[in-house]
């Protein structure tokens, strides 16, 4: 059994009193897509905020691709290869889309105090770009300026910037959030692609978009992991229906 | 150093501190509420002063001088921010610091044309006249010793008003959160207008009581602003506590470390390298201080949001 | 399209630069050597909006200190003047060497902040060079340092002749030009731009802009701190107010006033400050109670400065 690439060991975040994470553990194994699910809430994006290394855990540990990452700034992990993206978009809008994916390359081509050669015109930079808005579709984008993209398609471009760091795991807070139904079954054909290359920690709302993709279900309440499992054990289980399903199935 | 010159300077330092406090609280506020950096507010000391001496050729009297130069200065505030401020709380800090220093250049250039540029003073009142002896050797001016304890006063008042009252909740929780103030359903507008107008007040009451012991001139208000810059960011950005506690250690260690650098410069050197350097060293004293407070807490002393 | 390529990106700089390069023949053929003088203090000065426009347009630093580098940099030379240095091969590097120092000490500490405290920072900084200087006895203090002279480059009078000085300071200009035109263009460039926008954005690919930022502030520090040294030798002398926290201001104003988005903006804007600046003190000394509600307006209702207004929108 290989290891898993992210492995959290009882991770707890309090603010004062109110604790927002308790003793959550849970694994990113190779190959899959593990989603994470709850409430408003719940403390998912505090727990994607001690993944992701913006926020600092008052507990517990953070492996990642074999390496314990818990003392390591945002930067430090996303240069070990945690790729993410933001629940409230985060492209940068004055850049083309090309240049948003470009940048992207750049960053995990070492350091980028370069100061001489123009990076518009850097082919290293722009051909793996390229390739990246192939995977995602948007490369009849490219030239566009990424302000000026609808809102799935700033959604597509973040996973593409993301995956233009050569990510060992994707971190996706929410990708499906705000995208029409035409976009969101674009993203999960896309994602379904990914995973098999890329393993995916996914945060989202859309149930369906989650019950087609994941491979585990964790489900968080009130910073509780309280069950975890395959699409059906989470379906059939007593405990999720009454804290969650049964009031996300009006929304 | 003896210690009569200890206390003198000791009692200098407060007094300096206080004037800091009373520019800086108005300052602090107004950023920490409207999130704006208000420039002008050093001229707005600057004209405090220059109505109160105006005030005075009119009156003949400190004390009307000082409640009509008080009224004028809320004026004069409210005008400019009728026509200028209140167009820039949206605008980005570039912007704010953009049109307030145009309002210095302008300010400046206005008190030179209408009261030239020649230094101008105000008399003490007769009330505060005289000295009186506070330790052996030691007699120290009754008019700076009013001064520091208005300033206490107000610092008194002002912590009353913030912690007391529901405009003062309001300008708590402006500082910290101003979403949840605009979601309580407050007029906005009319919480900047009295922030902004109580801001201006406490700058003009500075300079008005600043009036009678430093020389009334152009351009008076922009090293104390800058001052109350230094001040305001060791505070902590938005906290009075910050900005009242600050501004007594920046009054203390400028004001001390000007006559104690020298001293100590001289057990190190020969006296008069000792004379070159120890100014040198004394007039950076502050900022170094501001750099090691940012070094250790980057948001200042007190930062509004988690006091 | 190259042809409007061009017109958009290369025409303005290359008709601003060749309009600079005719002054001098302008001067001689109508021997008038008010407007010589006058442009040489005009390029000096946009040499310094040069470099503050650098890290204010590309990565959003408002450095409210910038002038005390144009200080550091005069007194650079104006103290080594005093002890009989005029070589520019020493005085020169002396200025850079300080500046650099000074850049980076104040730069780290001012950039682990942000937005109003950057700039309140900042500022503080610049007062401190300044009330330093002030402090100087030895060298003038207040009343600052004459210098008795000007620099010598291996000995030749480059400095001291109107003409080859004037050159001197374009070549300084168009090569700081170019040079941050390249940098901004850059995979550097390129770094400080995206933190700009969005600095999580740029965390979370891997990349930690203070470094970055750091690097660029030290860039435009030196920068600037030649134009001081060639200020020095312009002027003959060096004086604290060259850093008063007002010649800081009227560098914003300079950058902005011509337009952020373009590196040459800072140019444009140096040259239209203070041409306005000696035309309206032309007509009355008390100047700035013009210029400030002037200032006043641009910023309410130009915001693209005068750039901005030439392309009809703000870049």
């Amino acid at each position: 059994m290989n290891q898993p690439v992210l492995d959290l060991k009882k991770l707890n975040k309090a603010y004062g009193a109110l604790k927002v994470t308790k003793n959550v553990s849970l694994t990113v194994a190779s190959g899959e897509i593990h989603a994470v699910i709850g409430p408003n809430g719940a403390g998912k994006t505090t727990l994607i905020g001690q993944i992701s290394g913006a926020l600092r855990s008052d507990s517990g540990r953070v492996f990642f691709a074999g390496r314990d990452v818990t003392g390591l700034s945002v930067a430090k992990r996303a240069q070990r290869g945690l790729g993410r993206s933001f629940q409230i978009t985060a492209i940068l809008p004055d850049f083309s889309v090309l240049e948003n994916v470009a940048l992207g390359v750049q960053a995990k081509a070492g350091h980028s105090f370069r100061f001489l050669r123009p990076a518009a015109k850097d082919p290293r930079l722009n051909a793996k770009a390229l390739e990246c808005l192939d995977a995602v579709g948007l490369r009849a984008r490219s030239k566009v300026r990424a302000g000026d993209l609808s809102h799935g398609e700033k959604r597509v471009l973040e996973l593409a910037i993301a995956l233009a760091g050569n990510p060992k795991l994707l971190l996706l807070d929410e990708p499906m959030a705000g995208a029409g139904p035409e976009e969101t079954a674009r993203l999960v054909s896309v994602l379904a692609a990914l995973k098999d290359r890329i393993p995916i920690l996914l945060v989202e709302h859309d149930m369906d978009a989650v019950f087609k993709l994941a491979d585990r279900i964790s489900v968080l309440v009130y910073g509780e992991v309280i069950a975890s499992g395959g699409a059906e054990e989470i379906r059939q289980n007593p405990a999720v229906r009454e804290a969650y399903l049964g009031t996300e199935d009006n929304a | 150093m003896s210690a009569t010159l200890l206390a003198v300077q000791t009692l200098n330092g407060l007094q300096l501190g206080v004037l800091l406090f009373l520019i800086a609280a108005g300052l602090t506020l107004v950023f920490g509420v409207m999130d704006f950096i208000n420039l002008a507010h050093g001229v707005q000391y600057m004209l405090g002063a220059y109505l109160a001496v105006a005030a005075y050729q009119t009156t003949g009297s400190f004390w009307s001088a000082l409640l009509l130069a008080l009224v004028l200065s809320l004026f004069f505030g409210l005008v400019l921010e009728f026509f200028v401020f209140r167009h820039l709380y949206d605008r980005d800090h570039l912007d704010q610091v953009l049109a307030t220093f145009g309002v210095i250049l302008f300010l400046n250039e206005a008190v030179k044309v209408v009261w030239g540029a020649a230094p101008l003073s105000l008399p003490i009142p007769e009330l505060l006249g005289g000295s009186i002896q506070l330790m052996e050797n030691l007699r120290y001016p009754v008019y700076r010793i009013a001064l520091i304890a208005s300033g206490l006063g107000v610092a008194v008042l002002l912590y009353v008003l913030v912690t007391r009252t529901r405009i003062g909740m309001l300008v708590r929780a402006g500082a910290t959160n101003p979403d949840i103030v605009a979601a309580l359903g407050v007029n906005i507008r009319r919480l900047f207008m009295i922030v902004f107008g109580f801001g201006t007040m406490l700058a003009g009451f500075a300079g008005i009581m600043a009036a009678p012991i430093l020389s009334v001139e152009p351009g008076m208000g922009d090293n104390l602003l800058i001052l109350a810059f230094v001040v305001i960011v060791i505070g902590g950005i938005g906290s009075i506590r910050g900005a009242f506690l600050a501004a007594l250690l920046i009054g203390l260690v400028d004001t001390l470390g000007r006559s104690l650098t020298t001293d100590v410069a001289r057990m190190l050197l020969p006296p008069a390298a000792a004379n070159d350097v120890g100014p040198a060293i004394a007039s950076m004293l502050i900022y170094i201080l501001m750099a090691g407070v940012l070094f250790f807490r980057p948001s200042g002393l007190f930062p509004a949001g988690r006091s | 399209m190259p042809t409007t390529d061009f017109l958009k990106n290369r025409a303005v700089p290359v008709v601003l630069f060749v309009a600079l390069a005719l002054i001098p023949v302008y001067a001689q053929v109508f021997d008038d050597r008010f407007v010589m003088l006058f442009a040489t203090r005009i390029l000096i000065l946009a040499i310094a909006a040069l470099s503050l426009g650098f890290i204010l347009g590309l990565g959003a630093m408002v450095s409210f200190g910038h002038a005390a580098y144009l200080g550091l940099g005069a007194y650079a030379v104006g103290i080594l003047a005093y002890h009989d240095i005029w070589e520019a091969w020493i005085s020169f590097p002396a200025a850079i060497l300080v500046c650099a120092v000074f850049a980076a000490v104040t730069g780290a500490i001012s950039l682990k902040t942000r937005g109003v405290y950057f700039i309140m920072i900042t500022l503080a900084f610049g007062q401190m060079a300044y009330y330093t200087a002030t402090s100087l006895s030895a060298y003038g203090g207040d009343d600052g340092l004459t210098m008795w002279g000007r620099s010598e480059f291996f000995g030749t009078s480059v400095f001291s002749n109107d003409t080859s000085f004037y050159w001197l300071v374009f070549g300084t200009l168009l090569a700081a030009f170019l040079f941050l035109k390249m940098v901004a263009a850059s995979r550097f460039g390129r770094v400080l731009k995206g933190a700009k926008q969005n600095e999580a954005r740029l965390q979370a690919i891997g990349i930690d802009p203070f470094a970055y930022r750091l690097t660029a502030f030290v860039i435009a520090g030196v920068i600037a701190g030649l134009a001081g040294a060639l200020m020095a030798n312009q002027a003959e002398f060096v004086a604290p107010a060259y850093m008063s926290w007002h010649r800081s201001g009227e560098l914003i104003v300079m950058v902005v006033l011509g337009g952020m988005g373009y590196l040459h903006g800072a140019i444009i804007g140096a040259v239209a400050y203070l041409v306005l600046e000696e035309v309206l003190s032309g007509y009355t000394q008390h100047w700035r109670l013009i210029f400030g509600p002037l200032l006043i307006l641009v910023v309410l209702y130009a915001r693209g400065g005068i750039l901005g207004a030439i392309k009809g929108r703000a870049p």
